[in-house]
């Protein structure tokens, strides 16, 4: 603990801290209507875009200036956006098509770019590889204003427009209908993606930009079902992710940081697929598991009930092999013992056999009863 | 004289990329078609992850045991996305984004940590070497043959026995699934069928263009070919085309500029796809436009025509039947209403007399057909 205490005193790992985590929260919050609005895979396109962008920014500025850089990146990842819509609206490719050309396209005259900087040499061109998979250590204090200017400049975009974006990303058609400009925003929400991609370089860099957001999204859609909570939920596990990665980067030697920050985004997508209540898998397991349960004791108490009345006796030994036989469920020796747990049955011997036998109770009778008296109802099940 | 084509180096690094084309285009075309194009970006992503896990258990960094091994992290990723999003918790681009980014994440750290000194680096999954690929020769027949080489031609040659073999399921499956389905071919194992190939193309053409420059192999050249026509054989040969020529093309431009050679050959890919959708015959912007304006310039000749047979021989007629009105009354701007006039007398609909128009015998046929020969004017 103490080490770590020892890592934060240090300024430079602070300001790589504060500028991962404003990283992530920029990301998760753009990242959320990006995916609510199932353009994820345009994110990836548009980051894969901004390859050619940061080096045209480091060939025109001359040097690793972030400024130029970001401008670069965010000009060509407008364009890819251009390329993209014009490919999907004036030929009859299909998106995904659109997206894969743009994306390996743009990326391939980026590399030509990356491999013509570095021919020519110069210490800065290093700098720019770890553009590809990110480096956050290589944040600077005053890159910090320009992301944080960034970010506030989103932020408040999104406040400002909120009641659109939320119908935009809900129900296009109904907004179009109601007369909003809808084209224009979602080129608003699509520059607005592009944006975040553009901060988010330096942390993860342009091939893992993808996962920066959608994760945060993807995880937070688990937790809450209204947009407000969800952005920033989303927010808050993007920047929990540029932190944690972040930290681990710049404390292990040379490990670039964008695929920590990805694992550990992935690592929180997978605990909320698991563990959200309701929609998570763990639950989803748990809720079928208790329905199945039902019906198989459903069915149970109304072969009981059924035996009971064909053969005028209340109190009918009913043997557990044949019931088992007859019903097929899984496992039903530990319907038995809840059912016997909850007072609706109750074991009896029936001698000469020495197979284990079970009669109705009294409140056994009701509850079967109970379940024939509503016999629309399908968790009653007993179609004996 | 074949030692010696074998041991050429430019020779190798064409054959190398025209070998990385030819099998991505013929799969890609599928792809394409089929609407899986972005599965090959999730594809080539995670084959990384396979690569280098393949190599920490075996020590194989090529051969059938690397290339099988890796290419089920491919199919490993098409199968938890979709099973992700069978979940329904996430939507199916989600998904993808989710799986694959997880993969190479994985993948590049295991590079960093345990293979920081073997011929692997971060740059080199990202980019390729094609340059190199002459390095690593594999004796065969007594010539020494790149070990791309020859993985790369055993992988084209799969690839091209797929296609001509079940070139009819492919087609119908790829149209027609449901159809396909009925008839008792079997889509999803052709599906994944596809797909397996397309893994196993990647990671035999990973050393020499590298996880993401594939893509562009396997979409750009059989999207652009697409443009060009609507048959699918033609496709498939003009796709395999595009591709060679987009590797000799690439391969002479980065060696005069002194750059990536797979990255140039990818965006040749690049530059016929931008000429294609310009200049496509039927389906090019270009074409469109014109195709467009002429069918708006038809409509306006007949809207002219319809607009005088309305008005003739009414006490309107001297106000009516004058390029004016078109202006004032129908709102058109005046060069478009000189178009419609210009095209209208060339084709003898209209004649103009002293700044009235009038109708020919055959504008008059032509309203007459419009209005189904009923005379508005007696209504």
């Amino acid at each position: 603990m103490s080490a770590l205490a020892d890592l934060l005193a240090s300024g430079i790992v602070r300001t790589v801290l504060m500028g991962a985590a404003m990283l992530g929260a920029i990301s998760g919050m753009l990242g959320a209507f990006a995916v609510l609005r199932r353009q994820s895979l345009l994110g990836d396109a548009l980051s894969h875009a901004a390859l050619p962008g940061v080096c045209l920014g480091f060939i025109i500025a001359g040097t690793r200036d972030l400024g130029s850089i970001l401008l670069g990146a965010f000009v060509t990842g407008a364009l890819a956006a251009l390329a993209m819509m014009l490919i999907v609206r004036r030929t009859t490719l299909k998106t995904d098509a659109a997206l894969g050309i743009v994306l390996s396209v743009f990326f391939a005259v980026g590399v030509v770019l990356l491999s013509w900087v570095q021919g020519q040499g110069g210490a800065a061109s290093a700098g720019l590889a770890s553009f590809l998979f990110g480096q956050a250590a290589a944040i600077l204090r005053s890159d910090l204003w320009i992301m944080g200017g960034v970010g506030l400049a989103a932020l408040a975009l999104v406040l400002a427009l909120w009641k659109e974006f939320k119908l935009v990303s809900f129900d296009a058609d109904f907004a179009r209908a109601q007369g909003f400009p809808v084209t224009v925003l979602e080129a608003a929400l699509t520059v607005m993606v592009a944006l975040a991609i553009v901060v988010g370089l330096q942390l993860v860099g342009v091939v893992l930009m993808v996962a920066l957001l959608i994760a945060p999204a993807a995880a937070a859609r688990q937790w809450t079902r209204t947009l407000g909570p969800m952005v920033a939920l989303s927010a808050a596990l993007g920047a929990a992710s540029g932190a944690a990665g972040a930290l681990v980067s710049a404390t292990t030697r040379g490990l670039a940081t964008g695929p920590v920050v990805v694992l550990v985004a992935t690592a929180i997508v997978v605990i909320s697929l698991l563990v959200a209540p309701e929609r998570g898998l763990i639950w989803q397991a748990l809720a079928a598991r208790r329905a199945r349960a039902r019906i198989s004791d459903g069915r149970l108490l109304k072969t009981l009930q059924g035996l009971a009345a064909a053969h005028h006796d209340a109190n009918y030994p009913a043997e557990q092999g044949m019931l088992e036989a007859a019903l097929g469920t899984r496992a039903p020796s530990a319907r038995f013992a809840a059912l016997e747990r909850r007072g609706l049955i109750h074991p009896v011997t029936h001698p000469p056999e020495t197979t284990p036998h079970w009669e109705l109770t009294t409140a056994g009778h009701a509850e079967a009863a109970a379940l024939s008296g509503k016999p629309d109802d399908p968790k009653g099940g007993g179609q004996t | 004289m074949i030692a010696s084509f074998f041991g050429s180096i430019p020779a190798m690094i064409l054959l190398t990329g025209i070998l990385v084309g030819v099998s991505g285009a013929l799969l890609g075309s599928f792809l394409v078609l089929r609407g899986n194009a972005m599965l090959t970006d999730a594809i080539s992503h995670s084959i990384v992850f396979g690569i280098i896990v393949v190599w920490l258990l075996t020590g194989h960094m090529s051969g059938p045991v690397q290339v099988l091994g890796a290419a089920l992290t491919g199919v490993l990723t098409v199968v938890l996305s979709e099973l992700l999003a069978r979940s329904r918790l996430v939507k199916m681009d989600a998904a993808i984004g989710l799986v694959f980014p997880a993969l190479f994440a994985a993948g590049v750290l295991l590079i960093s940590i345990y293979a920081r000194d073997v011929h692997i680096d971060v740059q080199t999954v990202l980019l390729g070497e094609i340059g190199f690929v002459w390095l690593n020769t594999v004796m065969i027949w007594g010539v020494d043959v790149p070990i791309a080489v020859t993985t790369l031609g055993a992988v084209l040659v799969v690839n091209l026995a797929f296609v001509l073999v079940l070139w009819k399921e492919l087609k119908l499956t790829t149209f027609d699934p449901g159809l396909a389905a009925a008839l008792g071919f079997l889509p999803v194992a052709l599906h994944y069928a596809v797909l397996t190939l397309t893994s196993v193309t990647a990671v035999a053409a990973f050393d020499a263009v590298g996880a993401i420059l594939f893509i562009a192999f396997v979409i750009v050249p059989p999207a652009t070919a697409y443009l060009l026509t609507r048959r699918l054989w033609l496709m498939v040969v003009l796709a395999v085309g595009l591709s060679v020529a987009a590797c000799v093309a690439g391969y002479l431009l980065a060696i005069m500029w002194n750059v990536s050679i797979a990255g140039m050959m990818a965006s040749m890919t690049g530059l016929w796809f931008a000429i294609a959708l310009l200049f496509a015959p039927d389906h090019g912007l270009i074409a469109q436009a014109f195709g467009w304006r002429s069918k708006r310039l038809d409509h306006d000749c007949r809207a002219l025509v319809a607009h005088l047979f309305t008005h003739q021989d009414t006490p309107q007629m001297a106000e009516e039947n004058t390029q004016r009105a078109l202006v004032e009354h129908l709102r058109w701007p005046a060069p478009r209403a000189r178009a419609a006039i210009l095209r209208a007398h060339d084709r003898d609909l209209i004649e103009r007399r002293a700044g009235l128009l009038t109708l020919r015998p055959k504008g008059t046929a032509e309203a007459e057909a419009i209005f189904g020969k009923t005379d508005l004017r007696q209504r």
